[in-house]
Order: structure tokens, then sequence, then C-alpha cells
């Protein structure tokens, strides 16, 4: 469903990633883990074409995003949801205009059936009865929610999370994630979470892939990634990254 | 000791070229950003000529730009037509031509005051929220969403506020210029004793519609750069509150100074 073959990115003499391979199976939820700034947001941008790689290809839908044309890539986009770090709500619009407004905008469909859709989506994050609040009304769990629906009203086959759950407390996350876990398991979508939360989001996923000093040191199941000896993955998933380490992630 | 002079020029030449490739380097950034800008209003104008135009979005914008500037504009209009009047009527009487300070007043506003302030005021009003609104948008994702949605983000944010630009700065622009010899009518009329029938009937002789329509013109191009230049600077702005800051100061200052020099390229063109 996804695949990325030796990618690079740089921002001036800085380089993020550094030869990126990884694949993801249609139907798997994999989670995307590695150190701050270490280019796991940037990843993502470069899935959808946000963003162009210096080198570098990647596959989605089996379709190559580079080589798309706009007509491809637009259609290509309609099959990916993504759930933002801030949900990037439309601030002037209701929840329920934000969910409405991708199928308004790009679909045939009657005022009636974006209805019925919009409360169907509501429903499933929990939120029916939010839709004529403004992001500004809600809490961050809210908006995370309501991206959530926004990025599941057109139906895609892929969703890719950008660290969801930044920012909320222990509660807010946990039942966050519960709910991608639902969604995921209800909708047999594909999916790449980025996250920190760690071992949480273990129970939820079926891969595991760690992004580290630009390159995928690791894809494995949540067990054997667990139980392996690698150091850096022991580090991580133990939180005893040394403090060296850590700052000079964060300096990347 | 020639080895020290060899040392010192060959520092000296160092120096120059690490001047020069910066000075190179400085130019190429500016010639790049100039054809980023230029490219971004070529596409804007593009996306404005081919359907589907977001007409609500359009209309909504011209409602922000245009009925929310109508008081600061009509404040500005007034006290420039008053103090217009106020300023010209002692020399004109020194000249015995004080039947004149209607055209004066008039074609004052309608060939350059009115336009330009309208123009400067649009720009402090409107074209900052529009670039911190742009800015905004592009630092919270809310562009990269529209994006992903398959929608053309220029399409949908930048083109329905250069148009409500390009709508509103000629009605606005009209309604400075009148209210504007209004205020000079205040002034010349009431306050310091012309006849009214003078101040209108020497203004109906005197203004042709020539001015009026160069007074328009002027009034599109600025409605155009104001609704360019904030766009670019808003959709490019850097990261974060002072990112948004800057771009907001820097479109401000760029489409001010912008204004007067386009201004003096469309008088010598128009008039």
């Amino acid at each position: 469903m996804i695949r990325v073959d030796d990618l690079w990115k740089s921002f001036g003499s800085q380089e993020v990633l550094r030869g990126v391979s990884f694949e993801v199976p249609p139907g798997e939820f994999v989670a995307l883990i590695g150190g701050s700034g270490g280019g796991k947001s940037l990843l993502l941008k470069l899935l959808v074409r946000l963003l162009k790689p210096d080198h570098g290809r990647i596959w989605v839908c089996g379709k190559e995003v580079a080589a798309s044309s706009r007509k491809e890539l637009e259609s290509l986009r309609s099959r990916i949801g993504f759930v933002f770090q801030g949900g990037a709500l439309f601030d002037s619009m209701t929840v329920y205009d934000n969910v409405a407004f991708p199928l308004r905008e790009k679909t045939s469909l009657g005022e009636k059936d974006i209805r019925r859709k919009v409360t169907e989506e509501l429903e499933l994050v929990g939120l029916r009865d939010a839709e004529h609040k403004v992001p500004a009304q809600l809490s961050g769990g809210m908006i995370k929610r309501v991206a959530l629906a926004r990025a599941l009203a057109r139906d895609p086959e892929i969703v890719l999370f950008d660290e969801p759950t930044t920012g909320l407390d222990p509660v807010v996350s946990r039942a966050v994630l519960d709910l991608f876990s639902a969604v995921h398991r209800r909708l047999r979508l594909t999916g790449i979470l980025v996250s920190h939360e760690i071992p949480r989001i273990f129970e939820i996923v079926q891969k595991v892939a760690m992004l580290h000093e630009g390159r995928i040191v690791a894809v494995e199941s949540p067990g054997r990634f667990c139980a392996s000896p690698d150091p850096v993955i022991q580090q991580f998933v133990n939180g005893k990254a040394s403090a060296r380490s850590c700052l000079k992630e964060e300096l990347v | 000791m020639i080895d020290a002079i060899t040392s010192f020029i060959e520092d000296k030449r160092g120096a120059k070229t690490k001047c020069i490739t910066s000075m190179g380097a400085a130019l190429m950034e500016e010639v790049g950003r100039l054809g980023r800008s230029g490219m971004f209003l070529c596409q804007t104008l593009l996306h404005s000529l081919t359907p589907p135009i977001k007409g609500e979005r359009v209309l909504r914008q011209t409602w922000f730009i245009g009925w929310k500037s109508m008081l600061v504009i009509a404040l500005t209009g007034i006290f420039t037509g008053m103090v217009v009047a106020l300023q010209a009527f002692p020399t004109l009487r020194r000249v015995g031509s004080e039947a004149l300070l209607g055209p004066l007043v008039s074609l004052s506003l309608i060939r350059e005051l009115g336009p330009v302030l309208t123009a400067l005021m649009v720009t402090g009003r409107a074209g900052s929220a529009i670039v911190a609104e742009i800015g905004i948008m592009r630092t919270s994702e809310q562009i990269d969403a529209l994006a992903l949605m398959g929608l053309n983000p220029l399409r949908y944010v930048v083109v329905p506020n250069v148009l409500a630009s390009l709508l509103a700065l000629p009605v606005l622009t009209v309604v400075f210029d009148v209210i504007g010899i209004l205020g000079g009518y205040l002034v010349g009329v009431r306050l310091l004793g012309l006849s009214g029938g003078t101040y209108f009937g020497e203004m109906s002789t005197h203004v042709e519609m020539k001015d009026i329509l160069g007074g328009i013109y002027k009034a599109l191009a600025f409605g155009l750069l104001i609704g360019w230049v904030c766009c670019y600077k808003g959709y490019h702005s850097r990261f974060g509150a002072e990112g948004v800051s800057a771009a907001t100061t820097q479109a401000v200052v760029d489409t001010s100074v912008l204004i007067l020099v386009c201004d003096y390229f469309v008088t010598a063109a128009v008039f």
C-alpha cells in the first residue's frame, strides 16, 4: 500500500532523512517512532507530496507519488486522510462545516447526504453534540477527534496521524488512541501513526518502525521490537536515551 | 618579509572574493524572491480568470475589505477634503481665484489623494488582517489541509482576497472622493463663505471623465497590489508568531511603498 525507497531530504546543509526505506502492507497500522526533530512528520508530508524529496521514490496505492500528474495526485490524496498535529481545523467554520467541507468541495453529494455522512462521522468520534461549536470552543482532545472525523469523511483507504496526542493529558491521550484503534479495526484502514506514546501505542499497532539518524533502523511487530537487543531501540523503549543523544536529536 | 606581504595580499584577495560572493548570493536570493512573487501573481491571475471562482468567499472578503473599511475611509475622506480647502482657499483668494476652490479640491481628490490615501488606509486596516489570517492558516497547517483535500489553496485563499481587493478599492475610492468633496464644501462654503453654486459649478466645468477614470484605474492598480503583496507575504510567512508578525509588518511597508511608486507610473501613463 505504501512503499518508500531510499528517501533523502535536506534543508540547506542539514540532512534530515538519509536513505529511508520501508513498506506498509494494506490494512496494517504502523507506529513511526523516533526522537523529536528526527523527521517523522517530514516523512508523512513527503508521502503526500506536501514536500518534495531530494532523492528516492515513494509509492502509495501503487502510484509513484513524485511521478504523478496534478490530477493523479489529487485523486491519490482523496484516498488518504491526514490528521495533523494541531488538527488544522478551519477556525472560521463550525465543527459540522469542517467535517462537511471536503464533501461539499470535492464530491457531488447533496446537502441531505452530506448531513447524514457528517452525523455518522461525528457519532463515530463521539462529538455529535458539538457540531455547532467552532474550533476555539473545543478542547485539545475534541480538536483531534474532529480532525479524525474530517479525515474519515471521504472514506479514505489510508490514514496518516501526525503526533495526534501531543499536548493532551494522559487520560485524553489514551482516549484518542483508543478511538484511533477502534476506527482502524472497524474500517480496516492502512495507517501510519507518528507518536511518542510508548508503550501505549504498542497495544494498537501491528508494526513499529523506528527512525533514527535519518534512517529506519527497525520495522518489527511490537513484541519483537521491545525484545530487540539493539541498544538504540532499548534506550528509546525504556526511555533511557542518554541526555547527549537526546540533545543531539533535538538539535537536528 | 616577502612571505608576510604575499600572505597579506592573499588575505585581502580572499576577503574581496568572500565579499563579492556574499553580495552575489544576496542578489540571487533577491532575484529569486522577485521571481517567486511574480509567479505567484501570474498563478493568482490565471486562477482568477478560470472557473471555479469561490463566489461566496469573494463576497465575504469584499464585505470585509470594502464595507468594514467604510468608516475609516469616510473619516479620512472628509478631513482630507476639509484640510485641502482650508489650505488652498487663502492662496486662491490672494490671486483672486477663490472660485477655483471646487475644481482644486475635487481634482486633488479624484486624481491623486482619493486613490492613494484610500489604498494606504485599506493596506493598514484590511491588508494587515489578510497577511495575518493567511499566515496563521499557513502556520497552523490549514493551507496544507486544503491541499490534501485536493483543493488549490491559491484558488481558495488567495484569489478571493485579490478579487475582493480589486472590487472594493474603486468603490472605496469613489466614496472617499465624494465625502472629501463634501468636506471641502463644508469648509469652503459653510466656513469661509464661498457660494455653493460657485463651488459645484466650477467643478463641473473643470472635472473631466478622464480624471475620474484615471482615479479608478489607479484604484484598480492599488487593489491588485494590496491583494498580491499581502497574500504573498502571508502565504510565505515563516513559522511562529514572530514569523507572522514579521510578514505583516513587511507586507504593510512593502505595499505602502509600492503604492506610491506605482502611483507615479500610473499618473505618467494616464494623465
